[in-house]
């Protein structure tokens, strides 16, 4: 039963990332209707943004904000999630947006073209290099024994970031003026121009949006894993955007719940001797299994076809 | 194609690439190592060309059929090489080449039923999840080296034989598609419910593209694992599927010739900029893009950019 839990647990934790990124696979698609393949490379620069800034840090703040204090690791966070907000929104300025009105696919292979641009770049030595490099502790760490399931506190930061971000997240796409245009354009893009929205600017702000999400979600599985490399976001990301079509893409209580359901999976077959080998797999078979049964996704509406 | 048979130009080129074949010593061996990529290559594009380009069936996990081929063939030849003469070699190889071919079109099949009943992006996100199932699948197979590979693979493609199967395969596909037949398929691309009302069976026409691709692909990866001699489930992973999709994408999607002309130039492209080797995979991003943006009707188009929407 402890196993269960603590498996359970796990899963959680990672699924928790999964749903930060796939919220930003899901929000783009919400607005464009493409899939932004260079998120996960968003999501590996988020990483590598925290792991400078905390070397910054720790050479020139270290007296203000000493090294693993809950201050500095804020400021880190929110540093590294405007970094690549600002990313994101140039990405889109330069690659996507001369293509708005082009076909879908020639979006899609730009998409594919800037993420190997920042992949190569990233590995090439004068900028991160290839190999892997261990990431620094932001904050102390500790283990909880709740009756013997074992909880790190990097677990506990991993929830307690997440639900802060899931919050303000539903409070900025729901309650604020931005969010309902968000909510328009994704509805209808044209009748949201028609009624004044700006549409340049709601895509940017989703953008920033979803990639500062997906910053978030590189610094917490960096302080879960301890070790960053260019190709980090590759496997991620793919399984993030899996979590994204389970729960329905465009739908983002959707990706949040197919984040968690992702987690689940890969962590109960992680924990069978014999199919652990096969984890990389299961997201994908798991994934045609309820596309089959449901191609609209978990919360996704079924949407007719007119002709 | 109209003024000469097809069947000719087949034949030529076969006879060529058997006669370069045969004196294939007097060519440098990077030269004719980099020709065989291209042939390889070629195989691929096209076959993908069928199901992304004239059925309009956008999949992502070319590479993942690539992979079945590849392996099925090796095991083949790995299997039965210390008992093969010169006589029997040739003849051994073209059918480990054609059962990997078929286990790979069997695999399209079963994968192809399920998946083609979705459309657009999530297909693409569904074969790119089951050539990613396919490669863990391999990944963790003992009898194929799992993780670490399969090694000890014959070195039995050459010129003569890369350079047929793309002939072949270019060949097979541009019959098919400009048959009677092959009409379905691109009635299917250019609008599936038009289609179905003229009485087109849909999901067949878009299984047989992918069965057909699929069995192309087979043959590319046993012409691959026998020209690298050592085959990796992580070299058939999803980066693999996309460099395929690229070229059918830059060769102008469903124009065979652009499709074989991207996939030449994709092949070479690399190795002319192996001097800057730390820059040309950073390039070769650049262009995709800078070709995204200022040619996404394909390289090679020129006349024909207006007929199809």
């Amino acid at each position: 039963m402890t196993e269960f839990l603590q498996q359970i647990l796990n899963g959680l934790a990672l699924g928790a990332i999964y749903a930060l990124i796939a919220l930003g696979y899901t929000m783009v698609y919400g607005v464009l209707r493409f899939i932004n393949f260079a998120h996960s490379d968003i999501f590996m620069l988020g990483a590598f943004s925290g792991f400078y800034l905390e070397k910054l840090f720790a050479r020139y703040f270290a007296s203000a904000f000493p090294p693993q204090s809950i201050t500095a690791a804020i400021i880190i966070m929110l540093l590294s999630m405007a970094i690549c907000a600002a990313l994101g929104v140039a990405i889109e300025y330069l690659a996507y947006r001369p293509l708005r009105k082009r076909p879908r696919l020639t979006v899609l292979i730009t998409a594919i073209g800037v993420s190997l641009f920042i992949e190569y770049t990233c590995q090439h030595p004068a900028v991160f290099g290839p190999s892997p490099q261990a990431f620094p502790k932001l904050l102390p760490e500790q283990t909880l024994n709740l009756g013997g399931v074992v909880m790190s506190s990097n677990q506990v930061v991993i929830f307690v970031v997440t639900g802060i971000l899931l919050v303000l997240l539903t409070f900025i796409v729901q309650r604020t003026k931005v969010g309902m245009a968000m909510r328009a354009v994704s509805f209808n893009e044209r009748a949201a121009a028609l009624m004044g929205v700006n549409v340049d600017r709601i895509v940017s702000f989703t953008f920033a949006l979803g990639s500062a999400l997906a910053a978030a979600g590189g610094i917490l599985f960096a302080i879960k894993y301890q070790k960053i490399e260019p190709l980090m976001g590759v496997q991620m990301g793919l399984k993030a955007f899996v979590a994204a079509v389970l729960g329905g893409i465009g739908n983002l209580p959707g990706a949040c719940l197919g984040g968690l359901v992702l987690g689940l999976v890969e962590s109960a077959v992680g924990g069978v001797a014999r199919l652990s080998t096969y984890r990389d797999g299961v997201a994908f078979a798991f994934l045609i299994a309820v596309l089959l049964f449901r191609p609209d996704g978990l919360l996704g509406k079924a949407t007719k076809e007119k002709v | 194609m109209k003024r000469f048979p097809p069947q000719w130009l087949l034949v030529a080129a076969l006879v060529i690439a058997g006669i370069i074949s045969a004196i294939s010593g007097v060519f440098n061996r990077y030269y004719l190592g980099v020709s065989i990529d291209v042939a390889i290559a070629i195989v691929l594009a096209v076959s993908l060309n069928l199901i992304n380009g004239h059925t309009g069936q956008f999949s992502l996990g070319h590479a993942g059929f690539m992979a079945v081929g590849g392996y099925t063939a090796a095991a083949m030849t790995i299997a039965l090489q210390k008992s093969l003469t010169p006589v029997t070699q040739p003849i051994v190889f073209l059918l480990a080449l054609i059962v990997g071919g078929l286990v790979s079109a069997l695999a399209g099949l079963v994968v192809g039923v399920p998946s083609l009943r979705l459309k657009g992006d999530y297909l693409a996100i569904v074969t790119l999840g089951f050539g990613e199932i396919i490669r863990v699948v391999f990944q963790n197979m003992e009898s194929v080296g799992a993780a670490s590979g399969l090694k000890g693979i014959p070195n039995y493609t050459n010129f003569f034989w890369s350079w047929a199967c793309a002939a072949v395969t270019v060949y097979a596909v541009a019959c098919l598609v400009n048959s009677t037949y092959g009409r379905g398929f691109i009635a299917v691309h250019d609008d599936e419910v038009a289609a179905g009302a003229m009485g087109i069976n849909t999901t067949r026409y878009k299984v047989t593209a992918f069965v057909i691709g699929a069995f192309f692909a087979g043959i590319a990866g046993g012409l691959f694992a026998h020209h690298k001699v050592f085959l990796s489930p992580t070299g058939f992973d999803f980066t693999k599927s996309i460099e395929i999709v690229v070229m059918v994408i830059l060769g102008g999607m469903g124009r065979t010739m652009g499709v074989i002309l991207a996939a030449i130039v994709l092949t070479i492209l690399p190795e002319v900029l192996r001097p800057i080797a730390s820059y040309r995979m950073i390039i070769y991003s650049l262009l995709i893009i800078g070709l995204m943006l200022l040619r996404p009707q394909g390289l090679f188009t020129w006349n024909k950019s207006s007929k199809r929407a």
